[in-house]
Formats: C-alpha cells, sequence, structure tokens
C-alpha cells in the first residue's frame, strides 16, 4: 500500500465517517524511574537495573520523580493544556507478571493536565504513570500463548510515562498518521523523550468508530493496539475500518473490544474477551501525598519551551507564505525548517528576494520562498533521505543562490538538477558548476535554439501533424528531443512556443 | 549486680552509659530468654550476640537490645509479617525505623509474632501459632503487635517495636499490661513496614513505662525520610517526662467512647484514673466525638481496601510461596490459597468490593467522608481540651479462641482505639489497674505532634497510679 495514495484514505467506506481519537505512550527521558533512583536502561542485561521499589518488595515505598513532573508541565504547556494545580496519583488494580506490586501508580481524576490542543485535534488529558517490567515470552510465537517460558525483565518497570489521550477529532488514517508525527516532534523539540516507536518510547493506542456521514452521535469504537510504527498505525486504522463498514453494511453490530494488530498479517484479533474485562478498582495512591503545582513550577517549564512545530507551521504560513503541506513538512522536520530558515536568510542577504538589498527586515516574494521550500522538500530530501542537509556538502547558502538561478531563468529547472546532483556528490557553488558545465540557460531568441527546434520537428513528423490536429500534449517527444540536445539547458515554454510557431501555429 | 532484665530500658541504658553495665552482657541475658520463649512470641531469635559498635555504648539507646515485629523488613533476617506466603523471606534492606533505632544504639534482638499482616486483635491469625499472653496463658495477648507486647510483658525483651493501623500497639499493650504508643501519622517512617492499610499504619514503641516509650520515640521521629512520601519532620525533640502534676491540664472523656460495651472492671479503672487526674490538677469533662460511633464501620471499609491493593503484590511471581501450576491463573490461585489465612482473605475480599465498580461511591467514598468528620470532631475537641481519654480495651484480655469464630466480635475489640487512627492523631496506652487478675489500659489522645505532652501527662498518672504488677516470670 502506497502511503500516499492519491485515493482519499476513506474510499470504500460508502459514505460512513470514521471517528478516530488516541492514547498515546510516552516514555520520558528522566535520569532515573518514576518512582525510585534507579536509572533508566537501555538494553542492560534483564534484572540489573532494579530496586527494593520498582521491584514492588515488602515495605518499599514510591516517591516522585520531580523532573518527571517538570517534562509533564512542559508537554502540558505545549498541549495549550490546563495545568491542574493540585495533581494525584491512583492506583490502577490488576494482576499480571509485568506488574511487580499488582497495582500500577497512574492518575485518574486529578490528572496533571486537562483540555489542550495540537494542531486541529483537541487534548482530552494528559497525565504521568509508571511502565510495566517486560515480560520475555520464550517460545515460538513470541506471545504469551503458545509460549514454553515467560520470564520478567524488571529493567523497564517504574520507568516515566506521559499518556496523552485525544479528543475524537481525527476523520481519516493519514490525518492520524500525520497528526502522531506532529505530535513525535513536538515531544522530541521539548527534549523530554526519545519518542522511538520502534522502541517503544513512543506507543498509540487508537480508538476507532465509524457513523453515517453528518451523524452527531458516536458509533460503538473499538480499542487498536500494538501499532508499533506509523505506517502500521494508519494501516491498523484503515483495516478496522473497513472491518466495521463491513460489519454495519451486513446489518451486524460493531462489538466493543480490544484488538491487537498483526503487522506480518495486516490483520486485527481479539486481544481479550469482554468476559475478562477488568475492573481497575481505582483508588486515591495512599503512599503518595497529592503534587501542589506551583507558579514557580509553571514558570520552570515554561522557560524550557522552543518554538514547536504547530506554531512554526503557522509562522512559515503566514510570515512566508508556504503552502499548509510545505509549511508542515519543513516544520516537522525540525533540521529541514532550520536549513530552510538559513538558506532564506541568504537569500534576504543577496537581495535576491526581490525586496531591495539594504531593507530590513527583507520581505521575500512569497513565489520565491515557496521555490526554495519545495527545492529542500522535494529535490533535496530526495538526494540526501534521512540525512541532515546540514551535514551535507550542501550549504544552504549555496542552495538559496542555485533557487535565485533558477527564479531568475539564469539556468532551468532541469539544469537546476543537475546543478544540485554536483553539489551533493562533490560540493561547490552553484554559479561555477553551471559554468564549467556549461548549464547556463538559452536566450530566447538565440537562433541556434531555433535551429534544434526545427531539427526535432523534422525527426518527429507524426508528432508534429498532431499537434497541428490540435493535440497538444502530442509535443511531449519533441521537447524531449530538444532537451536532450541542449542538456535541459533550453527553456521548456519557450520550446513550445518555438515549435508552434514553425508549425504556423497560434501561441 | 543485679538482674539487669529488671531493669527498665532506660535504666539499662544509663548504666551502659556510666560503664556500670556491659551492653554484650544485657544481650545475653535477654537473648538467652528470648531463645526459650514459651509464648511463641518470637518468630527468630538472633543467635549471635551483635558486634559492639560505638553506637552501642554511647548511642542514646546505650546498647539495649530490641524486639522488632516481624513485619519491619530486617536485612538477612526472616520477615513475614505473621504470614506463610513470606515464608523464610529475607528482605536485602532494613525498615527505616529499624535502621535508626540500631544506628542509636540499640540492636536487634528478635522478631515478634503478630497477626497476619496486622490483620487481628488477638494474635490468633498468625501464620506461626497463637502468643499466649504471659498473665494467663489460656488468653490472648491482643494484637496485632501481640508477640511484641508480651515479650516486654513478660520480660523477654526490654523494649519492642509495633505498629498499629486501628489499635495494633494500643490494644495488645493494654492487655499485656505495658505502655503502647501510636505516633502522629507520619512521624515515624513507614519504609520497609509491610503494609497493611498505608493511610493508617504507624510504628510506635512498647516499653514497661513511659519513659522507656519517650526515650525510644525520641530516635525514631526527626527528620522526615525522603523515602517515605507521607512521613512527616517532627518539630520538636522527644524529651524525656518529668511532669508530677497535672495542673491546668483540660481532659476530656468523649460521651461515644466511656460508656456502651465496655466492662466494669475496665469502667472501673478508668473512672479511677480520672479522679487522679483531677487530683493531679487536671480539669476532666465530657466531650463529643459525635461521628465516633462509625469509626469501626468506616475503618472496616478503608483498611481492607487499601490492604486489597497492597497485598495483590504477593503473586507467588517474585518471592515468598509459589505454587507451580500449569496456568498462570492457576499459579496465582493456588498461591494465595496456600498462602493466605482466612481473616486475610477474609478482609482482601471485603476490600476488592468495596472498590468495585459500582460499589466504590457508597463504600470507600462515603467512609472516607465519615473520616473526614471524625478528623474534624477531634479537631473540634482539641479546641476545648488539650488531651482526650477513654479506656483502650473494652475489655481485658480474653481467652484463645472466644472470638475466632465471630469477626464481627473480634472487630469490637478495637472500638475505642479506631477512631484516633482514623483521625492520624497521637494516642498511648497506660497500664492503670487490674480487672480479674488482668490489667485494664487507659488511652490518651492529643492532636498532631502532641507527643511530648502525652508522655508527660501519662508519666505523671504512671507515678500516682503506681502500677507495679507483673506477671509470672518464667
Amino acid at each position: 500500500m502506497s502511503d500516499g495514495a492519491a485515493t482519499s484514505p476513506n474510499d470504500g467506506l460508502d459514505g460512513f465517517e470514521p471517528v478516530i481519537g488516541l492514547e498515546i505512550h510516552v516514555q520520558l527521558s528522566t535520569a532515573t524511574k518514576m518512582f525510585c533512583s534507579c536509572p533508566l536502561s537501555f538494553g542492560e542485561p534483564p534484572n540489573t537495573y532494579t530496586c527494593p521499589v520498582c521491584l514492588g518488595l515488602p515495605g518499599s515505598l514510591p516517591v516522585v520523580n520531580a523532573r518527571a513532573i517538570h517534562f509533564g508541565l512542559m508537554i502540558g504547556l505545549a498541549l495549550e493544556c490546563e495545568l491542574a494545580p493540585r495533581s494525584s496519583f491512583h492506583r490502577k488494580n490488576y494482576f499480571y507478571p509485568d506488574l511487580p506490586k499488582g497495582y500500577q501508580i497512574s492518575q485518574y481524576d486529578e490528572p496533571l493536565c486537562r483540555g489542550g490542543r495540537l494542531g486541529e485535534v483537541r487534548i482530552h488529558r494528559a497525565h504521568l504513570e509508571e511502565d510495566a517490567a517486560k515480560l520475555v515470552h520464550v517460545g515460538t510465537s513470541g506471545r504469551i500463548h503458545g509460549s514454553d517460558v515467560s520470564v520478567v525483565d524488571f529493567n523497564r518497570g517504574g520507568t516515566p510515562l506521559v499518556e496523552i489521550v485525544t479528543e475524537p477529532d481525527l476523520h481519516d488514517p493519514v490525518r492520524a498518521r500525520e497528526w502522531l508525527e506532529l505530535l513525535r516532534t513536538t515531544l522530541r523539540q521539548l527534549g523530554v523523550s526519545d519518542v522511538n516507536m520502534e522502541e517503544g518510547s513512543l506507543r498509540c493506542d487508537a480508538n476507532v468508530s465509524i457513523r453515517l456521514g453528518g451523524s452527531v452521535a458516536l458509533g460503538t469504537k473499538t480499542e487498536l493496539k500494538n501499532m508499533n510504527s506509523f505506517r502500521f498505525l494508519e494501516r491498523g486504522i484503515r483495516a478496522e475500518l473497513a472491518r466495521q463498514a463491513e460489519l454495519l453494511r451486513a446489518g451486524e453490530p460493531v462489538v466493543q473490544e480490544t484488538l491487537h494488530f498483526d503487522p506480518q498479517t495486516g490483520k486485527l484479533s481479539a486481544l481479550r474477551s469482554k468476559e475478562e474485562a477488568h475492573d481497575y478498582r481505582y483508588f486515591p495512591e495512599p503512599d503518595l501525598v497529592p503534587i501542589q503545582i506551583d507558579e514557580d513550577m509553571v514558570a520552570a517549564a515554561r522557560a524550557q519551551l522552543p518554538e514547536l512545530p504547530a506554531a512554526r507551521v503557522e509562522r512559515y504560513e503566514s510570515e512566508f507564505g508556504l503552502t499548509a503541506a510545505s509549511a508542515r513538512h519543513l516544520a516537522f522536520r525540525v533540521e529541514l525548517g532550520a536549513y530552510f530558515e538559513a538558506a532564506l536568510a541568504e537569500l534576504a542577504r543577496a537581495g535576491d528576494g526581490h525586496g531591495g538589498v539594504d531593507a530590513a527586515p527583507v520581505q521575500i516574494d512569497p513565489a520565491v520562498a515557496q521555490q526554495l521550500a519545495n527545492w529542500i522538500s522535494g529535490e533535496l530530501v530526495r538526494r540526501l533521505g534521512e540525512e541532515d542537509p546540514a551535514d551535507s556538502r550542501v550549504a544552504p547558502a549555496q542552495l538559496a543562490r542555485l533557487v535565485a538561478l533558477i527564479s531568475q531563468r539564469a539556468i532551468t529547472a532541469g539544469a537546476g538538477r543537475q546543478v544540485l546532483d554536483r553539489m551533493v556528490q562533490q560540493g561547490g557553488d552553484p554559479e561555477g558548476i553551471v559554468e564549467t558545465e556549461g548549464l547556463g540557460a538559452i536566450a530566447s531568441g538565440d537562433e541556434a535554439l531555433a535551429g534544434v527546434v526545427a531539427a526535432a520537428i523534422e525527426a518527429h513528423q507524426g508528432a508534429a501533424e498532431k499537434i497541428k490536429a490540435g493535440n497538444a500534449k502530442a509535443m511531449g517527444p519533441i521537447i524531449g528531443y530538444v532537451m536532450r540536445e541542449t542538456k535541459g539547458r533550453a527553456d521548456g515554454a519557450e520550446v513550445s512556443r518555438l515549435v508552434r510557431a514553425q508549425l504556423g501555429l497560434e501561441n | 549486680m543485679s538482674d539487669p532484665i529488671a531493669l527498665s530500658a532506660a535504666e539499662a541504658a544509663s548504666r551502659v552509659h556510666a560503664g556500670a553495665l556491659d551492653p554484650a552482657e544485657l544481650f545475653d541475658a535477654y537473648q538467652s530468654r528470648a531463645a526459650a520463649d514459651e509464648l511463641n512470641a518470637f518468630t527468630w531469635v538472633a543467635e549471635e550476640p551483635p558486634t559492639a559498635t560505638a553506637a552501642m555504648a554511647e548511642g542514646p539507646l546505650g546498647g539495649v537490645p530490641l524486639a522488632v515485629k516481624d513485619l519491619f523488613c530486617t536485612r538477612g533476617v526472616p520477615s513475614q509479617a505473621g504470614s506463610r506466603i513470606l515464608q523464610g523471606y529475607e528482605p536485602p534492606y532494613t525498615a527505616t525505623a529499624v535502621e535508626r533505632l540500631e544506628q542509636a544504639g540499640a540492636p536487634l534482638l528478635g522478631k515478634t509474632n503478630q497477626d497476619e499482616f496486622a490483620m487481628g486483635s488477638s494474635n490468633e491469625n498468625s501464620g506461626y501459632g497463637p502468643v499466649l499472653n504471659p498473665w494467663d496463658r489460656g488468653r490472648v495477648p491482643g494484637g496485632s503487635s501481640g508477640g511484641s507486647a508480651a515479650a516486654v510483658a513478660a520480660g523477654l525483651a526490654p523494649w519492642a517495636l509495633g505498629t498499629d493501623t486501628g489499635g495494633s500497639i494500643r490494644q495488645p499493650a493494654s492487655l499485656c499490661g505495658i505502655v503502647g504508643l501510636k505516633p502522629t501519622y507520619g512521624a515515624v517512617s513507614r519504609y520497609g513496614m509491610i503494609a497493611f492499610a498505608s493511610s493508617l499504619d504507624q510504628a510506635g514503641p512498647l516499653t514497661r513505662n513511659v519513659t522507656d516509650a519517650a526515650l525510644i520515640l525520641g530516635q525514631m521521629v526527626g527528620p522526615r525520610d525522603r523515602c517515605d512520601s507521607t512521613s512527616l519532620e517532627f518539630p520538636e525533640s522527644i524529651e524525656l517526662p518529668t511532669a508530677t502534676r497535672l495542673d491546668g491540664a483540660a481532659i476530656g472523656v468523649p460521651e461515644e467512647l466511656s460508656g456502651e460495651g465496655i466492662e466494669d472492671g475496665v469502667l472501673r479503672a478508668f473512672e479511677e484514673t480520672l479522679h487522679i487526674a483531677e487530683r493531679l490538677g487536671a480539669t476532666v469533662k465530657r466531650c463529643r466525638l459525635p461521628h465516633a460511633p462509625h469509626a469501626l464501620s468506616a475503618y472496616y471499609v478503608l483498611a481492607p481496601a487499601e490492604a486489597s491493593s497492597n497485598l495483590a503484590r504477593y503473586d507467588g511471581v517474585r518471592y515468598g510461596l509459589r505454587e507451580e501450576a500449569e496456568t498462570l491463573l492457576e499459579m496465582y490461585t493456588r498461591t494465595r490459597r496456600d498462602g493466605f489465612g482466612a481473616e486475610v482473605k477474609r478482609r482482601i475480599m471485603l476490600g476488592t468490593y468495596a472498590l468495585s465498580s459500582g460499589y466504590y461511591e457508597a463504600y470507600y467514598g462515603r467512609a472516607q467522608r465519615v473520616r473526614t468528620k471524625i478528623v474534624e470532631d477531634f479537631r473540634a475537641a482539641f479546641e476545648d481540651f488539650d488531651l482526650v481519654a477513654c479506656p483502650t480495651s473494652p475489655t481485658v484480655a480474653f481467652e484463645l479462641g472466644a472470638r475466632t469464630g465471630d469477626p464481627l466480635a473480634m472487630y469490637m475489640s478495637d472500638v475505642l482505639t479506631v477512631p484516633m487512627s482514623l483521625a492520624g492523631v497521637p494516642a498511648l496506652s497506660l497500664p492503670n489497674g487490674m480487672s480479674d487478675g488482668l490489667p485494664t489500659g487507659f488511652q490518651l489522645a492529643g492532636p498532631p505532634f502532641s507527643e511530648n505532652r502525652l508522655l508527660d501527662v501519662a508519666f505523671a498518672l504512671e507515678q500516682a497510679i503506681d502500677f507495679d504488677a507483673v506477671p509470672a516470670r518464667a
């Protein structure tokens, strides 16, 4: 399945509207665990980062990690949440071998953060809790059923988590994925988590339901788990939406249940039946006193907030006039945004923004800014992949000058791509490469170009007849011939104009 | 040299400080008595005398050995909380309270028997057999700190640590004729105390007299323990009591805790002590704790609710008993079936029910509101009175087996001690007489952190009462 499918993500749903809410667990990158002083573990030998507290030994007591509160407040501020002046912990009781105390210390009716928004999605709440230990199922399937022996590694147990719950404001799987990417970038910029889905420091469950378009009431939802990559999230939701639509079409009800996504088959299977539904018996954690959040704590968290992606998207749109898609692409990959802004500064400095040399601040022509953004998100990223462009051979100023050459029609876009190839592979100034490679654009009215066009028509008589008969699309082979002959230095529009003129057609 | 066993702990400590008593000799004297325990008061006794330390010779506790309730974690020493599910469990760390006392010069003499996970009022719920009352071996010593109380009363230990959740220090102290003090909630760290009900559990001393209680309490409180979020810094140091008069002291006697359901002999001793207080200059008046009659009901919702969660960790996965089985659920079920006693199971079920979806508000929520009312009752009483007084236990020690078949009758043993536990205020039980050859107890309670006042008043009363009965010593 192509991720950038041109078709609507909700095709095939027969007018049902998807309603999607996400529950995200984020491992905080504090130095120590949520309720004890054990360091966080990154793949150390099993059960080496443990103590009486995170092993739940008799008599041990939790103590809240102040750094985790600080990170929680930063997240709350970044998500525009209301921060609780008083926040308390509850016990969530259930038996499982990965839960050494028989309960998880979490938050219930007094979460750290309530309400809020990130992009178009409202945040219901964000609260702190502790991670469970890791169960390792020794045996064939890797899952608890069918394994011979299960062993527990308590290194992960007690790692601080923030659980973020959204309102059901998402309506297609692609947006769900894009929104989660925005959240990841936001958290990464806050520096509060590694936010790596494959490694489990970012985990996402989805609550999915469908309803008739225009209906206000929510349908019965299911909860999807184990979608441990952005791609799987999108695929899992897509598969579940299709399954629910099929049920409703067949006149069957959707049953509220938890479903496990299998990335290998793309299928969903029930995780636990209703008979096993948990009654978590939440009650206030008597081993901890409520946390009082004072103004100093909020101010300290606020002081550490960087410019966040959502704000950056807005700025790119309003200040530089970028399209929403382009702004998002640059803002969501922090390093691309930084590169873009450095290149833009160069354009402004050089006075190539068509705004005057010494005027400050220089107004960048939105068309030029957009062109620069397109070259970064398109051509440059295509050549560099995941690499940070700041680490490449292409300095922002050089790319800025390359785009300026193109926007001034000193070279064609096709030639620009060849120049960029050289810059990426060997480095160098765009002007120098244009000169040594002879890639300068052929000036309009150039006699030689008219000759090449004539030769092209001669070589493609059939196409010429079709053009004369009114089929403009037949121009392709003729233009291709000219471009080959001129190494892409000819301007496409000029060539097309010459072809029509030589065929005696109006331009 | 006189028999060191006859010395109070404070007397023994001052002799050690004066160089008149060798702490090793003192330890040996108690060790041999504890090892020969016929009351089943001990679940473990130190075999070797401790390595002599400077603290033992010079520390404030002067090397006077300490008996510690089984539920305190002691590194490398069995800490089983009276439960078979923790049989043989040796923790890798020591509870803060025990550690502080060791550092102050009190070496560990042994671990004392108790009701399983501190759930009981007679010590008959121990997984290691009942403790016998040294005054009458056919009777219970009270509970849950019954082993600690019996050991101190019988001269098997100079003093002991207990814990009090709803009366578990004060009631056995009363039934065994010794002093028991439950400090203000939060005054002593709970770190390393195997939990019964976290919002109520509090460690405290069981001693032969008030001075000993003050001496040892002074080393338990102090700076707050960073390992226990609910612990508090004690605002002053604990002084050894000196009062001989009670002029100006206003003592309130709550109507709700001084009439109905209390044995005649206990009431008679109580009234006599009130007269003594007046004679020493105190004013004694009736007062009200209007919500106290609901305390026991609230307690038997809240404490089991917390216990049901606190005891979830005993699942056979990491430590203690494990009954192997084919499936995880079966392993859990068998382990907990075999490891827990009947009363523990009863309270786990009660607590689980009280927290269940749909019942939470009706039980837990309501009980919490009652608790708030009781806190307010005490606060109001302490606006008019320095202290409140009532009997500690409605009865003297009862016969073994008398109440085991009737949980409600057993729960009634706590009716006079539970209100103070819910309010989190300090309370002390002082032996104040005999009824039918068995000791009675006088309970004093004060506002939070009024321990110095409590000890002072108790000391003045103690001198005037001159309770000098001791059980026959083996």
